[in-house]
């Protein structure tokens, strides 16, 4: 089965197709990195080949090679008719290659991985992070002139960027983690859980019209214009700067 | 008109906060078996968008099996999938063994193929069971693993240790099976026929169980032809892949079972198949039994691969020199690339190996197949509540050592 889907690779990319071997009970083509993503797609959407199953996607490192350092391999299986095949693309350090995860989408970790490990980058992917080792880490470990015993320093904590706020809040953020409202009750209201979790549990009268959440209201509306004071008055000084 | 009814129809009033919740779950949670971490994004408690974040149990067994010879990689692989170190080891082997062109002798290939159906069992007593324990059933659980340690028994009768057994070799196997292997595995069978129906009896008609399990999680057909998932995964999504009768190895040809297949891809689905698949690996080991020879060699006769006897190596020059030559430079293989893949406990398991000619592998890939079902679970999991989570993850038995090698 599998030579006939060399055969068929054949007749389709003529000489584009580099080389075809036999070894070991596998068949394999090679393919130049111009031609990967193309050949890619025609194996998963040809109605004769129909290599819909992903099997893999790696890499091999070949330092000593004058060019094209890595070989990258991508193996696929037609859930059809049972062919396989892989096929061989040869990429240069720093080079990219055309992502395949658009086809395949169980090639989007694969590739991350083939990221991680060798550095090999994948033109269009969607999210070509690392994926096994963290983001700090130096270098990429299946490389061979990475040695196998280098340790890496313990990172510090991260910064996140993205959240604009961390613990501890102030008094009145967040979400309201006491069941009793003390705050209402000792200033005479007949509530006795917090006005979230009263209205939740269908305990207590709607916030609206009871006179603590009058009070709540009230207090957010002095905490609004306060911070729309305060902002005011920082860009003022910001302007200030600027002359 | 109640007031709470009355502020239902000024819908401003009563909504609620509509920005989605980031939530982390793990690495470190009762949940997440295999160290994984999970960033959820949350509208209520419907999961909108999930980032599952593996390699927290990475250790570099690519990397580490460049550095030692062809037989040091056993003890990694025991370590893949530590649930079913049998399975791993004989991949492994068969692996080295197509590249150096060889065929291990009759019994051998029985042997390894009773002690991988053997792992299997136990790796899916293990699924089934944690799945069933992580929704509140904690006596299936406990039944089930009661019948893994009996497994276990007869694993660690034959090969010393009770999980890592380190027990393939290139070639063979460390040891011959013992003199009441046959006889332990007649007593174990209608044990582990028992069991099952009893832990199947107290989950499949259970309401809460079915609930929890039935439509919950499905992945359909395509994405798991896409995601690259094998095994019962792939397979409870209609997919009829199974390495062992699809691309035969050893003597898997010469039994007579069934894949089971599901149809929905949903939880119950992949519980079902597995459950059906203990039996299968039962009858699969019944027929073992019969065929397998009493006598007979179990490594191959050829002093370039397999290790000599202790007493020669101690009593005569030719055979310490094959030792010394096998341990201190490793085997030699052919140059040349092979990938060999066979059924794990959680699908195709593949090693795709190197060989520049030398006693040390060029490089090793594994194909791990919970690496490619980790990935689906993504798809699996969006749209659905966080607490379908636990019962999803669980069916999907990811297990670290494999995935994140």
């Amino acid at each position: 089965m599998s030579q006939a889907v060399v055969d068929r690779l054949r007749a389709q990319f003529g000489e584009r197709l580099l080389e075809t071997s036999h070894a070991f009970g596998g068949h394999e083509i090679v393919v130049a990195d111009k031609d990967w993503v193309e050949v890619a797609q025609f194996l998963k959407e040809d109605g004769e080949l129909q290599m819909d199953h992903f099997i893999d996607l790696t890499a091999v490192d070949y330092p000593e090679r004058p060019s094209a350092r890595f070989d990258v391999l991508l193996l696929l299986r037609s859930s059809v008719n049972g062919g396989r095949i892989r096929v061989r693309t040869r990429v240069d350090e720093g080079q990219e290659l055309g992502t395949v995860s658009g086809v395949w989408p169980g090639a989007n970790w694969a590739e991350r991985e083939v990221w991680d490990m060798f550095g090999i980058g994948f033109s269009g992917h969607p999210d070509l992070r690392r994926i096994l080792l963290y983001e700090e880490f130096i270098g990429h470990p299946l490389r061979k002139d990475y040695p196998i015993d280098r340790a890496q320093p313990l990172v510090p904590y991260r910064e996140v960027e993205e959240i604009d706020k961390l613990p501890p809040f102030g008094i009145e953020e967040g979400q309201p983690f006491a069941r009793i409202d003390w705050e209402a009750r000792l200033a005479g209201g007949d509530n006795q859980v917090s006005p979230a979790i009263g209205l939740q549990q269908g305990q207590r009268r709607a916030l609206s019209d009871s006179e603590a959440a009058l009070q709540i209201q009230k207090r957010l509306a002095a905490k609004a214009k306060a911070a729309a004071t305060e902002a005011t008055s920082t860009e003022a000084t910001k302007e200030g700067q600027g002359d | 008109m109640e007031p709470a009814d009355e502020l239902l129809q000024q819908e401003s009033a009563l909504e609620l906060q509509a920005e989605p919740m980031r939530l982390n779950m793990g690495p470190s949670h009762p949940a997440m078996h295999g160290t994984v971490r999970m960033v959820l994004d949350l509208d209520g408690e419907t999961i909108v968008n999930l980032d599952l974040q593996p390699g927290y149990l990475h250790r570099g067994f690519e990397k580490s099996c460049e550095r030692g010879t062809w037989a040091q990689v056993f003890p990694y692989a025991d370590r893949l999938n530590y649930v079913s170190p049998m399975l791993n080891n004989v991949g492994w082997s068969l692996a080295v063994e197509k590249l150096l062109g060889i065929e291990v002798p009759e019994r051998c290939q029985y042997y390894r193929v009773i002690l991988g159906e053997l792992s299997r069992i136990a790796d899916h007593f293990t699924c089934n069971g944690a799945s069933a324990m992580e929704l509140g059933a904690f006596t299936p659980f406990l039944w089930l693993l009661k019948v893994r340690d009996w497994i276990w028994d007869v694993l660690e009768k034959e090969t010393g240790a009770r999980m890592t057994h380190s027990f393939g070799r290139i070639g063979g196997m460390a040891a011959p099976p013992t003199a009441d292997f046959k006889d332990d595995l007649r007593a174990l069978i209608p044990e582990v026929h028992k069991v099952v129906k009893e832990a199947e009896i107290m989950l499949i008609r259970n309401r809460i169980f079915l609930d929890r399990m039935q439509g919950v999680g499905i992945l359909s057909k395509e994405d798991a032809l896409g995601y690259g998932c094998t095994g019962p995964v792939a397979r409870a999504s209609g997919l009829p892949y199974d390495v062992r009768k699809d691309y035969p190895y050893m003597v898997y040809d010469r039994f007579d079972f069934d894949v089971p297949i599901g149809e929905d891809g949903d939880n119950w689905d992949r519980f079902m198949v597995r459950l059906e698949e203990i039996r299968q690996s039962v009858r699969i080991i019944e027929q073992a039994i019969e065929q397998m020879p009493d006598d007979g060699p179990v490594n191959v006769d050829d002093p370039r691969i397999v290790l000599p006897e202790k007493h020669d190596v101690y009593t005569t020059i030719e055979a310490t020199i094959a030792h010394f030559k096998l341990v201190m430079e490793g085997l030699q293989t052919p140059k040349g690339e092979v990938y060999s893949f066979t059924e794990g406990g959680n699908g195709e398991l593949g090693f795709y190996i190197v060989s520049d000619g030398s006693g040390t592998p060029y490089r090793v890939r594994v194909r791990p197949p919970c690496w490619f079902n980790l990935a689906a679970c993504r798809e699996m999991l969006i749209g659905e509540m966080i607490a379908d989570i636990i019962p999803t993850f669980g069916s999907i038995n990811m297990i670290g050592g494999e995935c994140d090698r």
